[in-house]
């Protein structure tokens, strides 16, 4: 999948917001930056009550981008099924329903992250990738730790020949390289099936409700 | 910092380096002296040129953060791959066979705990340090002082053992034992740090990881193929010969040469593994790397590149130092040096053609050049690490604060750590010069222990534990610092043996070398008791944004 940067022109400016260069307003001091993103900062904030449930597209609901299933009813610009690169450009693309009332309405950052945190598609992210993570680091930390204790626990079952100059402790050391490459590709593939599109989408749109 | 005082600096430490080496050197070692110059100026030109292609924060901490998945695996690994890792662990497989094996896994293996858990969640959440990622979620001034400061004391350790070691190796590969060799490599590696840092920032830093990753890999690769050849691809008569000729026979195969002496011996290693297993995804120039690409996906690559590079680099480091002990002997990489750090050298020499051949000396020189870049390299990341850590956390967040009025700006920010950079570079010189007699190759371990006991609680905690609050964060990272210094001040590498920084006095009490096994724990301890007694509830909008950044990417640098 190409770097979210070489998107089509008329992505740019939309792509600007959030990466621009360090002079512009977006990249205030993290302490101070709940006043100064804001340009209307001392109007009361969050009348709109759900800035998160726009009209149409309702975008942060739809589920993490299953390919080619259908995605709701709404007439959403479902292109799912098609490849990762159009789909990415055409994702940016969908969350059109903020533009008419951002302007107008200041927009409450906790109000928009704590809905995104509740929505459904935003769970379904964590959740795969917890559940991916949480056990694998279980494993592969319990693999060495018993791998390293072994030496001291069971040293005579260390010392017994497997094949020709190799011993089981040579054959353990070897199957740790194998593990951590084997989990490192794993990983991998579960973060770009399972993880990756979903996250890309949920971010234009949290991005979008927060213009 | 201009680019002819850069150049003054520049050659005064070219004039500190080679002269005082060169006039004590062998003959064959004249080569290695040219391409130690040549190591000193390609990395030069590479920090004029960076230096000259953004002067903005972004550039000084994060180098544009347009670097692609290939090159940040490559600098990642090239940060990882110290001089010591090079030529200590062939070393280390060389005397100890198996035992030296079981080290490097370790060293490996953490790159999981690195790729899971920290990579892509750092990328997304922070900016330019690790403490960027806590102060989402805990906008305390504390929080920040407190990891600022760990991230300074994890540097500060790692880069005086680099330093002290860089001494002693340079003089090993010049062939000199003369104090005065090593005092001026200290010096002078430290000047080359300084200036890279200054003048090139973040961009320099990692265009010098990245050509030093290449190299050493490439030399690794070289000489692991004129071994397997020498051996005619027969990985089982390469064990056979080594195991014959390392004077301990089967008993080098097997674990228990170095680390299986009593119990504990035992536990000390199990205590070092955990500290190495954890203490990866804590040190501060590594996650300050995954900031110098676009996006949280390019750093999960990043990640396997460096992953694919550093397995297959101690897979070679194996062949290697079964080599050299298959070829040259134990005793006579004993003798060379009592922790095997020429075996690789040597056997470069051996696999050239042996003493006195034209191949052989090139050899020999090429790869001791290559250990020089290395250790230039790691200090040079090193070194911009801690000043990051000083200038965006402890000066900009810290003393000055946006509400007292003193409001720093990226320009002043960017200043302050260059001129961090040379304070601490000068310390770091100061340190090593007054402890380049002692033995100090326990500080590897230690800076390893205390990034695990100190950073990387802290950082699990904040990203995946709803509950955590500022005290706890606060305690945690002082709770895993206190003890890991303390147990190693009060532990027989301070005092109380014969190979301690003071052996003439006893006042020890901890038995283990590397306070891992203690100090990790109770980092854990101390930020989950932190939270349960904190009054101040979390605040769960908090959480919410740093969870919804950590995850998607929203708003991400």
């Amino acid at each position: 999948m190409p770097q979210q940067h070489t998107s089509s022109p008329d992505q740019g400016e939309r792509f600007d917001w959030w990466a621009a260069r360090p002079a512009g307003p977006a990249r205030a001091v993290p302490k101070s930056r709940r006043t100064t993103r804001q340009p209307a900062q001392t109007a009361p904030p969050a009348q709109p009550a759900r800035p998160v449930a726009p009209p149409p597209g309702q975008p942060v609901t739809v589920p993490p981008a299953v390919p080619a299933a259908p995605v709701s009813a709404v007439p959403a610009p479902a292109v799912p099924a098609a490849p990762p690169a159009p789909a990415a450009q055409a994702l940016r693309t969908v969350p059109v329903p903020p533009a008419p009332e951002a302007p107008a309405a200041p927009v409450d950052r906790a109000e928009v992250y704590r809905a995104v945190q509740e929505s459904a598609a935003f769970q379904e992210i964590r959740r795969s990738y917890r559940a991916f993570v949480f056990p694998a680091v279980g494993a592969f930390l319990g693999w060495y730790l018993l791998y390293v204790g072994a030496q001291a626990a069971a040293p005579a079952l260390m010392r017994s020949p497997v094949a020709g100059p190799l011993n089981v402790a040579w054959v353990l050391g070897l199957l740790q390289f194998a593990s951590t490459f084997l989990l490192t590709w794993l990983y991998a593939r579960n973060a770009r099936t399972r993880r990756d599109r979903a996250a890309l989408e949920l971010r234009w749109n949290t991005q979008d409700q927060l213009r | 910092m201009s680019a002819a005082t850069a150049l003054a600096t520049a050659g005064s430490a070219v004039g500190a380096a080679a002269p005082p080496s060169a006039a004590s050197t062998g003959e064959h070692h004249g080569l290695a002296v040219a391409l130690f110059a040549v190591v000193v100026l390609v990395t030069l030109a590479i920090t004029l040129w960076a230096g000259r292609r953004g002067q903005a924060a972004e550039d000084f901490f994060a180098g544009g953060r347009d670097f692609s998945p290939l090159q940040n695996g490559f600098a990642l690994s090239g940060d990882y791959l110290s001089a010591a890792s090079f030529l200590g662990v062939a070393g280390l497989i060389a005397l100890y066979g198996y035992d030296g094996v079981l080290y490097s896994i370790g060293f490996l293996v953490a790159w999981l705990v690195v790729l899971m858990l920290v990579a892509e969640l750092v990328r997304n959440a922070g900016r330019y340090t690790l403490a960027d990622v806590l102060a989402l979620r805990m906008r305390h001034r504390q929080v920040r002082a407190a990891a600022g400061s760990a991230s300074i004391v994890v540097t500060l350790l790692y880069l005086v053992a680099q330093m002290v070691g860089a001494g002693s190796l340079v003089a090993l590969l010049l062939g000199t034992d003369s104090g005065q060799a090593k005092t001026w490599t200290i010096v002078g590696v430290g000047a080359l740090m300084i200036v890279y840092v200054t003048v090139g920032g973040m961009r320099a830093t990692t265009w010098i990881q990245i050509v030093k990753a290449f190299l050493l890999i490439a030399g690794s690769v070289l000489l692991t193929v004129l071994v397997l050849v020498r051996f005619h691809g027969d990985l089982a008569g390469l064990m056979r010969t080594a195991a014959e000729r390392s004077g301990a026979g089967q008993r080098y195969l097997e674990p228990g040469l170095k680390y299986g002496t009593g119990l504990t011996s035992r536990l000390d290693f199990f205590s070092l593994g955990l500290a190495l297993v954890l203490g990866t995804a804590g040190l501060p120039h590594i996650l300050s790397r995954f900031y110098t690409v676009p996006t949280a996906r390019a750093a999960r690559r990043s990640t396997m590149w460096a992953i694919g590079l550093v397995g297959a680099f101690y897979l070679m480091a194996i062949v290697l130092g079964l080599g050299a002990t298959a070829l040259i002997g134990s005793p006579a990489v004993r003798a060379a040096n009592p922790a095997g750090n020429t075996a690789v050298p040597l056997l470069a020499l051996n696999l050239g053609g042996g003493e006195g051949s034209t191949l052989g000396i090139i050899l020999f020189a090429l790869i001791s050049a290559i250990a020089f870049a290395t250790i230039l390299a790691v200090v040079a990341g090193l070194t911009l690490a801690s000043s990051a850590a000083f200038a965006h956390d402890l000066y900009a967040r810290v003393w000055r604060r946006a509400d007292a009025g003193g409001q720093v700006t990226e320009h002043q920010e960017v200043l302050v750590a260059r001129m961090a950079a040379v304070v601490i570079g000068a310390l770091a010189i100061a340190l090593s010069l007054f402890a380049q007699q002692l033995n100090v190759a326990f500080l590897v371990g230690l800076a390893f222990a205390v990034a695990a006991s100190a950073n990387l609680p802290v950082l699990l905690f904040s990203l995946f534990w709803r509950r955590f609050t500022t005290r706890g964060a606060i305690w945690s990272v002082y709770g895993g610092l206190v003890p890991a210094v303390l147990l190693v001040i009060f532990s027989p590498v301070v005092s109380g043996s014969r190979t301690a920084v003071f052996p003439g006095l006893d006042f020890h009490w901890f038995p283990l070398e590397n306070p891992g096994l203690v100090s990790i724990p109770l980092g854990f301890l101390a930020g989950w008791l932190g939270t349960l007694t904190s009054r101040e509830l979390p605040d769960p909008d908090r959480y919410a944004e740093l969870e919804v950044r950590a995850l998607t990417g929203t708003g991400a640098a």
